[in-house]
């Protein structure tokens, strides 16, 4: 009966929002604008963000040797602050070889599949999260960028059709909320533009870190709309769209989400 | 991986000068009042204590209950008064024991 | 901090409309299954049992929770007591109590003349629209309380995370 109801008043909606505008460069911002003045505190300090223990524990994997290689990330590329500043800002990337893009969790474990030899990680583990967060750190204040290649350039179209695809039982597409209502309030509540900027997040919520695709799968169940499983080509899709649109925006990770 | 904690005690101050402690660590803090998914209650497994001592003699403690938040955050003064160590040590459920300790050089 | 563009209101029903039906799993850390909370009575006497039959007086202790709490599970916690903190005369601990969370305390926070100011910050959990109180207890043997109400409005969260 609820889902009636908000079915109905989304006919309403639908009237009236202008659909399929994406927000301007200059009107763009992040999760961070919106939030509180004590949130924000708490993601500004090194000793009150709760997402630097993961970024202390990603430090530690980075340096310890693992798998049938008995190698560590340390032994391959040395002091992460300079070989890994900016590397986070450009994933997902398009893997030649695989022939798709992938993103940074998936890179990671490439790494500790082909180069460590070691079992991959699975999503969401605290491990990858440790290890994704200390990586996606380097690259903190570095503008997200996206390479702009054609292969590239596909999957970012089919990100964007996700984007702004009416689905789930709510008939919404993410575009409604995040393009076209940002401006507004959910239950009283700031929504934002839906921004890929601090990932991993450590969101009040999870009382934990946690992925874009998680981020996104939560989304995804609040349409009433299916999630696909985390590490679903789907979502790296709607990830490498997400970070295309949020293009030359600094990386914030570790962020704070409420 | 065993808990991991972030302190920032300043590692200079000035002999009388109250410096601010912060220290953030590692825990779920499983508050025993929330059901699992067949709606019995997951058990408390909570920090109950955190104490600071300053070369040995206690300057700060606090008792936690449920109600305080995942992954738990302090913060506090102390009067820099020698130069030596600051350590703060957390216990709690299940035999939960964690410690740091940092120099301070107090002129 | 943003400023929100006023929305029409239609807009804001079918908002409110998709975020009831998503519904929302925020606060369940300490909302108790099945079993009554604190309740003011539980509180009084947990304060009771720090107290004795001292007195109780208002002042000296101020407590700060945010206006707006952003999500109940990590709520930033602050206070400061007026004292000298000398060996004659300090604070020597501070206890904090709430209304309506399933346990009426919160933390206790012991100290003395070398913590040199009481400035104490931290996190906490609120269940629901509440008074927070802090009791601080002075060397003298004396004890003074502040309270503040906090307004928890749910997360907005469209999700079961
Ligand atoms: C045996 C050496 C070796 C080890 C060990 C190793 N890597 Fe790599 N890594 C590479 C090489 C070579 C590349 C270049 C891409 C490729 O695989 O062809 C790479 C690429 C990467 C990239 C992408 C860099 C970019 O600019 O796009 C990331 C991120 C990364 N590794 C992270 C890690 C992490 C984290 C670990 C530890 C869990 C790790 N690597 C372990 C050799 C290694
Ligand atoms: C009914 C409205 C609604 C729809 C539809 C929706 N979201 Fe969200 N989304 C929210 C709310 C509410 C939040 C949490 C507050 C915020 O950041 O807006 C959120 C948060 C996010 C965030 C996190 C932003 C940050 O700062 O970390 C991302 C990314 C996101 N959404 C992407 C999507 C994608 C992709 C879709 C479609 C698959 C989608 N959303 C559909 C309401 C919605």
């Amino acid at each position: 009966m609820r889902i009636g109801h908000a079915a109905a008043a989304l006919t309403i909606l639908a009237g009236i929002v202008p659909a399929g505008a994406e927000i301007a460069t200059a009107q763009r911002k992040s999760g961070y604008d919106f939030m509180a003045r004590t949130t924000q505190a708490m993601q500004d300090g090194d000793t009150s963000n709760p997402g630097m223990l993961w970024v202390l524990d990603g430090a530690a994997l980075w340096d310890r040797k693992a798998g049938a290689a008995n190698r560590s990330c340390a032994d391959c590329h040395g002091d992460a602050p300079t070989s890994m500043k900016g590397v986070a800002a450009r994933y997902p990337e398009f893997n030649a070889t695989l022939g798709r893009p992938i993103n940074i969790e998936q890179r990671i474990n490439l790494c500790r599949a082909d180069r460590q030899q070691a079992k991959p990680l699975p999503y969401e583990s605290k491990d990858l999260l440790a290890l994704t967060a200390f990586v996606a750190r380097q690259s903190r204040g570095q503008p997200i960028a996206i390479a702009e290649d054609e292969p590239t350039r596909r999957s970012v179209e089919t990100g964007r059709a996700a984007f702004v695809r009416r689905q789930g039982q709510l008939n919404l597409s993410c575009a409604q909320c995040h393009d076209d209502n940002w401006s507004g309030r959910l239950a009283g509540n700031p929504l934002t533009q839906g921004q890929p900027t601090g990932y991993p997040i450590y969101r009040l919520e999870w009382q934990s870190l946690g992925s874009l695709q998680r981020r996104l799968r939560n989304c995804l169940t609040g349409m009433r709309a299916e999630a696909p499983a985390l590490g679903a080509q789907e979502l790296v899709d709607l990830e490498l769209y997400l970070m295309s649109r949020a293009r030359g925006m600094p990386i914030e990770t570790p962020a704070v989400r409420p | 991986m065993a808990a991991r904690a972030l302190i920032n005690v300043p590692p200079t101050a000035k002999r009388g000068e109250i410096v601010v402690i912060k220290a953030l660590i590692s825990h779920e803090m499983e508050s025993g009042f929330r059901p699992n998914a067949v709606g019995q209650l997951i058990p408390r497994n909570i920090i109950k204590e955190f104490v600071c001592t300053y070369n040995g003699v206690e300057v700060f403690r606090a008792e936690f209950f449920s109600a305080i938040s995942a992954n738990p955050f302090l913060s506090f003064t102390t009067v820099a008064t020698e130069s030596g160590t600051v350590t703060m040590t957390w216990k709690g459920d299940n035999g939960f024991f964690a410690t740091e300790s940092v120099a301070i050089a107090v002129e | 901090m943003t400023d929100h563009k006023p929305m029409v209101t239609t807009r804001r029903r079918f908002l409110l409309g998709a975020a009831g039906v998503a519904g929302g799993a925020a606060l369940m850390t300490l909302l108790p299954a099945g079993r009554a909370g604190a309740t003011p009575a539980a509180m009084q006497a947990a304060i009771k049992a720090v107290i004795g039959s001292a007195p109780m007086r208002e002042g000296r202790v101020k407590i700060e929770l945010p206006p707006l709490v952003e999500n109940g599970n990590a709520v930033p916690l602050s206070i400061a007591v007026e004292s000298p903190m000398t060996d004659a005369d300090h604070v020597k601990a501070i206890h904090i109590f709430t209304e309506k969370n399933p346990q009426p305390n919160v933390a206790s926070f012991h100290l003395g003349p070398r913590a040199g100011t009481a400035n104490i910050a931290t996190r906490m959990r609120l269940a629901d629209t509440q008074f927070v109180v802090a009791v601080a207890e002075m060397s003298d043997g004396s004890f003074w309380r502040d309270e503040i109400e906090v307004v928890v409005t749910l997360a907005a969260c469209l999700e079961e995370s």
